[in-house]
């Protein structure tokens, strides 16, 4: 690591309404020096890496660049200064090519000539081991390719601050070791990164520092590979929130699910399908299912809870065959679904606690010949509210109000409290903080020993390894053989992530 | 043989305004913004082309008014649907409601005049090519520039960097921001084309297809054009083809009608609308060829930073 200072920060106030979401923030940047940007949602990193990058600018602070105050005024001066950033959701577009992408955010004459553009996006990509090929449209492309794109487009413009948001989230494991070998060789060559993660092991192993943020502060900095995760865990959430949970032992019972040749084609040409997918679930345990974003998860999720019924195949729940069925007539044979987005699919925003509730918990006594029985509504909310430690004013709070994780909190609680027999909760910890993320994982394996059956599907292998009876993945709507947690290391379930399976194999047949 | 050719150049001819006016909306909507205000505009650079030309006696001070009608026209739907981010379907439908009242009431005291409209200019050696020559190169001076309008647009979507932004921004305005692209800016540019190839098709009905000036006189052509642009896939080589094809059922069903087919008039009237629909939706069956030229945004207002 050299001594020179990229890039630093001081005393940096950016202030909303209602919340100051940078309160004096100090950083520094080397050259050539990898640093982690730590924190929780809402601790202020997206903030912050919006005024380095001139998205917004900050109330009070100065941002010294290579030895010299500067202003940043917006995204186009940050890159001629040779700042780059790869946000976590890309922003690029798919009915264009590779090439096309890059060029609309070159100047004119460089982009020009194509044929040059493409040597140069070739070169540049073979050099640091991310093969892409300019010709191709994005639409075609994996995700993990697409962030190549987008770390190509900044290398190609002469970039000395790489900004990656969130990089590893959408990657296999093998991904992410092909990412950082590349972000290693940047570093090498001068190239400074600020990598904003919250998977702390990915931090140990890659960066050099680390600056941990809590509610818009600084709480600390540290070298990541001299201290332990749990160390920089609690810099992160303070002291009195427990980091993670025990989850006691499964004991599975009886199959309760069986599915059989379930398939699905997608009307949308870049749309995934479900193609013979083959799972048994038990009752009393939780199943994992990983996977890189879009590989068919939100397909899977919609087929098991009616959204989707013009598939091929059976879904068996006990002895009955579900697969034609409604999603009130499922939801009435104890199907709970808790989706990905929660504000749109798992609540409406605008509308109060209490009648989110009634969206799916109408069977538990709270309407009558027809009627909403609002006192029996108001019941159930706060019920949902105390027992799931939602923290709001009251059931009169919209959901849009409330964070993402008390949010959560309640959907999962409202339920939960229905008794269901099959829960299938997709991403339900993504964007939580971690005090609720723990709180969620207690009410799962709570229902679990209850006698429940839980699907998991989740791209945070941490949680899938913590709380899962059975593992498997999907790849391109095609289902992995499923295999015990403890059986299964990373390498082999990252295969099945990037599709290396037998297809078509009934799932359960490993376990 | 001799009917057949004559069928043939009417067809140019009868597609030639559509095959205008499809052009500049393919590029307004290509930019996201769909403008429902077609007619309106057409209605406007006919009836300013006609008065324009008949004042001052020239027919090409006509072309530029009717452009510069098109173009007015076009600047106040993207004031309300760009800049103020309105609803585009509302906007574009006052703009055709607005334009077909305003050019009945600023044409009233023209209708009944008449003038020496364009007249065809045969293209040495080209023109004596059979068949093709009288077809296509017997025209009058704006069918011409209807074939350099057509290669100008696809050539510009295909091979220009401008074509690319155009592009871009249409799929996904958020993120041509993010990359620093002129969202608005570019909106604005793409719907004044659209106004100016509007209002230069209604020039080319009261200048040179019938040159005279009569209320409503369009008779729907923008609302054609606007159907075309969708089943054309929004692809510059289909909607050529589909300007024809149209233009090619409106004369047959007059040559059918003259060759005494007993069948209702109105039923002929229909066929040009069902033949062209029906053509382009056979065409258009491959999903992902026509995912990759669908512009993604259209129709939804963007406001930058929101």
């Amino acid at each position: 690591m050299t001594s020179a200072i990229r890039l630093k920060l001081e005393n940096i106030v950016k202030e909303y309404p209602g919340c100051r979401a940078n309160d004096g923030i100090d950083l520094t940047v080397g050259a050539g020096e990898i640093h982690a940007l730590l924190g929780e949602n809402g601790a202020g990193k997206s903030t912050l890496m919006k005024v380095i990058y001139g998205v917004i600018q900050p109330d009070q602070g100065r941002i010294v660049w290579n030895g010299h105050e500067v202003r940043v005024d917006n995204p186009a001066q940050a890159r001629r200064m040779g700042i780059g950033m790869v946000f976590q959701h890309f922003s690029l577009f798919e009915t264009l090519t590779v090439a096309e992408n890059i060029a609309l955010s070159l100047p004119p004459d460089e982009a020009r000539n194509r044929a040059r553009l493409n040597q140069r996006i070739r070169e540049v990509s073979e050099r640091y081991g991310m093969a892409l090929d300019p010709r191709r449209y994005v639409s075609t492309l994996s995700v993990g390719e697409r962030q190549r794109v987008e770390i190509v487009r900044c290398l190609i413009q002469e970039t000395t601050l790489l900004i990656l948001d969130e990089p590893t989230s959408v990657l296999t494991p093998q991904e992410v070791s092909t990412l950082f070998a590349t972000l290693r060789k940047l570093s090498k060559e001068g190239c400074s990164i600020l990598f904003i993660s919250h998977k702390l092991e990915e931090v140990r192993s890659l960066c050099h520092t680390a600056t941990v943020l809590r509610q818009g502060r600084v709480s600390g900095d540290c070298q990541p590979a001299d201290i332990s995760a749990n160390d920089i865990a609690r810099l992160m959430v303070g002291d009195d929130t427990p980091i993670s949970t025990q989850v006691t032992a499964a004991e599975p019972g009886a199959t309760l699910i069986e599915i059989r040749g379930l398939g699905w084609k997608s009307k949308d040409p870049f749309g995934t399908s479900l193609s013979n997918v083959n799972l048994d679930l038990h009752k009393g345990e939780i199943v994992g299912i990983a996977g890189v974003a879009g590989n068919g998860q939100d397909e899977l999720l919609k087929a098991l809870s009616g959204e989707i019924r013009t598939g091929t195949g059976t879904i068996t729940l006990d002895g009955v065959n579900i697969a034609n069925l409604f999603p009130d007539q499922r939801r009435k044979l104890g199907v709970a679904i808790v989706p990905e987005e929660r504000l749109g699919r798992g609540a409406v925003p605008d509308m109060s606690l209490a009648d989110n509730a009634l969206l799916t918990a109408s069977g538990e006594g709270l309407v009558s010949r027809g009627l909403v029985r609002s006192g029996r509504v108001r019941e159930f909310s706060r019920e949902v509210i105390r027992r799931f430690g939602v923290r709001c004013t009251g059931e009169n709070n919209t959901a849009g109000s409330l964070s993402g994780g008390n949010l959560q909190k309640y959907i999962i609680g409202r339920e939960a409290l229905q008794n269901p027999r099959l829960l299938v909760a997709s991403h339900p910890t993504w964007g939580v903080d971690v005090g609720s993320a723990v709180a969620i994982h207690e009410s799962l394996v709570r229902l679990r020993d209850e006698g429940a059956s839980i699907l998991l599907i989740s791209e945070d292998l941490d949680e899938l390894y913590q709380l899962c009876n059975r593992l498997g993945a999907l790849c391109d709507g095609r289902l992995s053989p499923l295999a015990p947690t403890s059986e299964l290391n990373i390498e082999q379930l990252g295969q099945w992530m990037a599709g290396e399976f037998e297809s078509g194999e009934v799932a359960h047949a490993v376990a | 043989m001799e009917l057949i050719v004559n069928v043939l150049a009417a067809t140019v001819v009868a597609g030639t305004p559509l095959l205008l006016v499809a052009l500049g909306e393919l590029i307004c909507e290509r930019s996201g913004v769909l403008n429902l205000g077609q007619e309106g505009m057409m209605l406007m650079g006919a009836v300013a082309g006609f008065a324009a030309a008949l004042s001052s006696g020239s027919l090409l001070v006509g072309v530029v008014a009717a452009i510069v009608a098109g173009i007015g026209m076009s600047l106040l739907f993207a004031f309300m649907a760009v800049t103020l981010a309105a609803n585009q379907y509302a906007a574009g439908l006052a703009l055709t409601i607005f334009g077909t009242g305003l050019s009945a009431f600023l044409g009233a005291g023209f209708v009944g005049s008449s003038i020496e409209g364009f007249s065809r200019v045969a293209i040495p050696l080209l023109s004596d090519i059979p068949v093709l020559g009288r077809v296509f190169f017997d025209q009058d001076p704006l069918v011409y520039v209807s074939f350099i309008a057509f290669a100008g647009v696809a050539l510009f979507l295909r091979y220009s960097r401008a074509g690319l932004l155009l592009r871009a921004i249409g799929e996904d305005p958020e993120a041509a921001n993010a990359n620093g692209l002129q969202v608005l800016l570019v909106r604005y540019l793409a719907v004044a084309f659209g106004g100016a190839m509007a209002g230069l098709a209604g020039a080319y009905l009261s200048l040179a297809y019938t040159p005279l000036w009569t209320e409503n006189m369009t008779a729907g052509r923008g609302w054609i054009a606007l159907a075309l642009v969708v089943f054309a896939t929004w692809r510059p080589e289909r909607l050529i083809l589909g300007a024809y094809l149209f233009g090619a059922a409106s004369i047959l069903h007059l040559v059918l009608q003259g060759l005494g087919w007993k069948s209702s008039t109105e039923l002929l009237a229909m066929l040009p609308y069902l033949v062209t629909i029906l053509m382009l939706v056979l065409l258009s069956w491959n999903p992902a060829r026509t995912r990759l030229n669908t512009p993604l945004s259209l129709g939804q207002p963007y406001r930058p930073g929101c």
